[in-house]
């Protein structure tokens, strides 16, 4: 019982680290079937997580913390948009300038404005996402088997949680059963195509570009205002990047998407616990290989063990009307 | 006279400097095909991309169905009932037939209805004019041809009245090109109205009602079809005559220059593209190779010139043997005097991303004549490329410009230069003067046979007849790998047609 106790534990940290990530490999999703290659999801979600942290200590809710940092990630998402697409710049180095101004802007204003070494106040209950508890959770606690499963697994997450989850048949639902899912996989295969049938192109990648900025608002506010009590300096600590492995991993589609960011909450879950305990045939392993082996496997499946992976077709190449 | 469909009254439209169309005047009637050609560059497709939405004119006044309209987007030119088929196809490659005709013209937020409506609306395109297609394949999976049928049906399901085919041909078998006549006249006979831009004057002659000729932004002349000869056409086009049979002497045929022996070629695939084919090119004569596209031409070349690998046979040049197993290669094949005119120019005979002159010496580089020690002497070069620019009259005359915007006439023009002018004792063209003007046309065949009245073995391969049957001296044409017969260059175009469609040969296999 101890090894399912165990395993059950092991699966809701796997639950709860793979959030952030599924949150911003969706938010990838978008821009990049639109054409946009978003390699700043790290420094919007940074942003994000800082807002929200700043905003929800400021005005004591949680709510208006989370508006917030949707709010200022849809701007960073904005000021990427109005680089690449309206004026054609480089998207990656666009991309990795979003992400310095936000590695170093919330390290500034955290400290000009809390004092605390970059980090925010602490926040107290109200001003952060309480966990939700399923009715019946705790009578059910003790049932072998479906008990803990319903208790830890199901019940016992914040909204932002189920938030995450729920985004995923519904990224489906946009992509493929929408006219505006339609048209935005056409305009990251050949833009071309969906000027000439009379609708504009740059609209389309910018309203992509904005859910990209919700959901990695949503990703950042869940780090500073979920996972942990407040914001601390750059503590999307390569998320953003772990995403669009995720994302290429998962070939663009939100299902493999939802997998792929399982799988590497899951190292990333195992990895913590089992840190110092020893491992059958090899013995005790140091900590810091246990936390590299998310990254490592991240090169090893992105190295061919996932089969071909095309990506959308006009990526990275901003749109120029042709003579 | 019918009822002008459209109007175009005064047009005007610079880009910059170049004059693209000066005070265009069009009208064409409903319910007929009328035809546009002009060389490249004479403004027929900026033309009609004023009249599609994508550019707007400086000045003057488009009429459709006698009303004056004002067309700012393509969305204005689709309600106005204009289609446009694109030379380069507007189709999202890993989408359905379905999902790319609703695209931009969905019914309402959600798909579900739309793709409702399309599957009907295209089974009714489909009976009432024979295009069809299956609505769930998916783009890149269909030849070139249905994926044209693809654009027409995307016209017709957003109520196109009038429909524009810019050079539909240029990627289409003959089989196909002659599917889509029979298309365009169905449409013509239900009373849709069709404007054609091509430079394929034999198309324009084939299909259209009537014609107009551009030539350097200005509309030059509009005929019946019925009235006019390919003749006056090109002359209309090119502003002088034209010559659509080169002149040429008797060919004095010297020494066997290049010899074939049994040569076998297999593709990636295993399967056997040349089968056990064998001809001599004597120094001073052209061989023409003619045959439909895929018959294994391209692959004789690619073995000759050393790209491909052969499975057995011989290739002699100048009487010595050339490694057919991939030891040869091209670079070594030049050095002993075989320079090689690819079918390709844009993905094996120029890197359009670099400048005229660079493209001028590709392959000759090594040449001690461009080199300054180890390094390129870039003034050798430069002059090099002014002088080819001026043999082979190459426009615009800039050795720095990108090659990309050269037009295909001067892009192909580059690399005869860059061949020829090595002085080579065996030259092998493939598709001398695919998608290039009437007037670059004659000027290559001109030089083609200046090349053997020079000594030297020409080898032509060609998927137009008329091509070969004008610049040939002798001509073999292969079918299913193998050379099914030799004639001379008198030969009838329907002797050849039947050799070409295998008839012959399985007569005699019989």
């Amino acid at each position: 019982m101890d090894m399912f106790n165990a395993i059950v534990q092991v699966l809701d940290s796997t639950i709860r680290l793979s959030v952030p990530l599924l949150l911003a490999c969706l938010a990838g999703l978008y821009s990049e079937r639109a054409g946009i290659f978003d390699i700043g999801l790290e420094g919007k979600m940074l942003v994000g997580a800082f807002a929200g942290a700043s905003a929800a200590a400021v005005f004591h809710s949680a709510l208006i913390g989370l508006g917030t940092a949707i709010l200022i990630s849809v701007a960073f998402a904005l000021v990427h948009g109005f680089a690449s697409i309206t004026h054609r710049g480089n998207q990656i180095v666009s991309g990795v300038a979003i992400n310095f101004i936000a590695a170093g802007s919330t390290i500034i204003l955290g400290q000009a404005w809390f004092q605390q070494g970059g980090r925010t106040p602490a926040l107290q209950p109200g001003e952060r996402f309480e966990a939700i508890i399923w009715p019946g959770a705790e009578a059910i606690r003790d049932v072998p088997i479906i008990g803990p499963i319903y208790a830890e697994l199901i019940s016992g997450h914040s909204i932002l949680v189920y938030f995450a989850f729920a985004m995923v048949p519904f990224t489906w639902w946009v992509l493929f059963r929408t006219r505006f899912g339609l048209r935005m996989r056409a305009v990251g295969e050949n833009p071309a195509a969906v000027d000439t049938a009379g609708i504009s192109v740059a609209w389309l990648r910018y309203r992509a570009l904005i859910c990209t900025g919700i959901l990695t608002g949503v990703a950042g506010a869940y780090l500073s205002m979920v996972q942990n009590g407040g914001f601390v300096k750059d503590m999307t600590a390569g998320k953003g990047y772990i995403a669009l492995a995720a994302l290429i991993f998962a070939k663009w589609k939100p299902v493999n998407a939802m997998f792929a960011c399982l799988l590497f909450g899951f190292l990333d879950a195992a990895s913590i616990r089992l840190q110092g305990s020893p491992l059958p045939l090899v013995g005790k392993v140091p900590a810091q290989f246990m936390q590299a082996l998310p990254y490592v496997l991240t090169v090893i499946l992105l190295a061919g063990f996932i089969g071909k992976a095309i990506p959308p077709r006009a990526g990275g190449v901003p749109y120029v009307k042709e003579r | 006279m019918a009822q002008a469909a459209i109007e175009l009254i005064g047009i005007n439209k610079s880009f910059g400097a170049v004059r693209a169309n000066r005070d265009i005047n069009l009208e064409v009637a409903r319910g007929t095909i009328h035809g546009i050609v002009g060389e490249n560059g004479a403004g027929k497709s900026t033309l009609m991309s004023i009249l599609y939405g994508f550019y707007q004119a400086d000045s003057g006044e488009i009429r459709v169905g006698g009303k004056p309209v004002s067309i700012h987007t393509s969305n204005d030119a689709i309600a106005l009932g204009i289609g446009m088929v694109h030379q380069h196809f507007m189709l999202v490659d890993n989408f359905t037939v379905l999902e790319n005709v609703i695209l931009g013209a969905e019914s309402d937020a959600l798909l579900k209805s739309s793709i409702t409506k399309a599957r009907s609306e295209l089974d009714r395109l489909e009976r009432e004019y024979g295009l069809e297609v299956d609505p769930d394949a998916v783009i890149e999976e269909l030849p070139v041809g249905l994926q044209q049928r693809v654009e027409i049906l995307k016209a017709l399901y957003r109520g196109a009245e009038i429909l524009i085919l810019d050079e539909p041909t240029g990627v289409l078998t003959p089989a196909e090109a002659d599917h889509l006549f029979r298309i365009l006249k169905q449409l013509k006979d239900q009373g849709k109205t069709i404007v054609l831009i091509t430079h394929k004057l034999r198309e324009i002659m084939a299909i259209t009602d009537t014609v107009s000729v551009m030539r350097q932004g200005t509309m030059v002349a509009t005929r019946t079809t019925k009235e006019t000869t390919v003749g006056e056409l090109a002359e209309l086009m090119v502003g002088r005559r034209v010559l659509l049979r080169v002149e040429k002497g008797q060919s004095e045929a010297g020494a066997v220059k290049l010899s074939v022996k049994n040569l076998t070629v297999k593709d990636q695939r295993g399967v056997t593209m040349v089968d056990n084919v064998s001809f001599d090119v004597r120094g001073g004569e052209i061989v023409g190779i003619a045959g439909v596209a895929g018959n294994g031409q391209s692959e004789l070349l690619e073995a000759i010139s050393g790209i491909r690998h052969a499975v057995s046979g011989e290739v002699m040049l100048d009487g010595k043997p050339i490694d057919l197993t991939g030891k040869a290669d091209p670079g070594e094949l030049r050095d002993r005097g075989l320079a090689h005119v690819p079918e390709d120019r844009h993905h094996v005979g120029l890197v359009l991303a670099f400048e005229e002159n660079e493209n001028s010496i590709l392959g000759y580089h090594d040449d001690e004549r461009y080199l300054k020690g180890p390094f390129l002497d870039v003034d050798a070069i430069m002059a090099d490329a002014k002088d080819k620019i001026e043999k082979y009259d190459i426009r615009p005359a800039n050795p720095r410009l990108k090659t990309a915007n050269f037009s295909g006439g001067n892009q192909q023009k580059i690399v005869l230069a860059r061949e020829m002018e090595q002085d080579p004792g065996v030259l092998i063209v493939g598709q001398p003067t695919r998608g290039v003007d009437v007037g670059a046309i004659e000027f290559i065949h001109k030089r083609l046979i200046a090349m053997r009245d020079q000594g030297k073995a020409v080898l032509v391969v060609s998927v137009e007849l008329d091509e070969i049957r004008s610049l040939s001296d002798r001509i073999l044409v292969m079918f299913a790998g193998r050379v099914v017969g030799e004639r001379g260059p008198d030969a009838t175009e329907g002797e050849l047609g039947l050799l070409m469609a295998g008839v012959e040969h399985q007569e005699a296999a019989e």
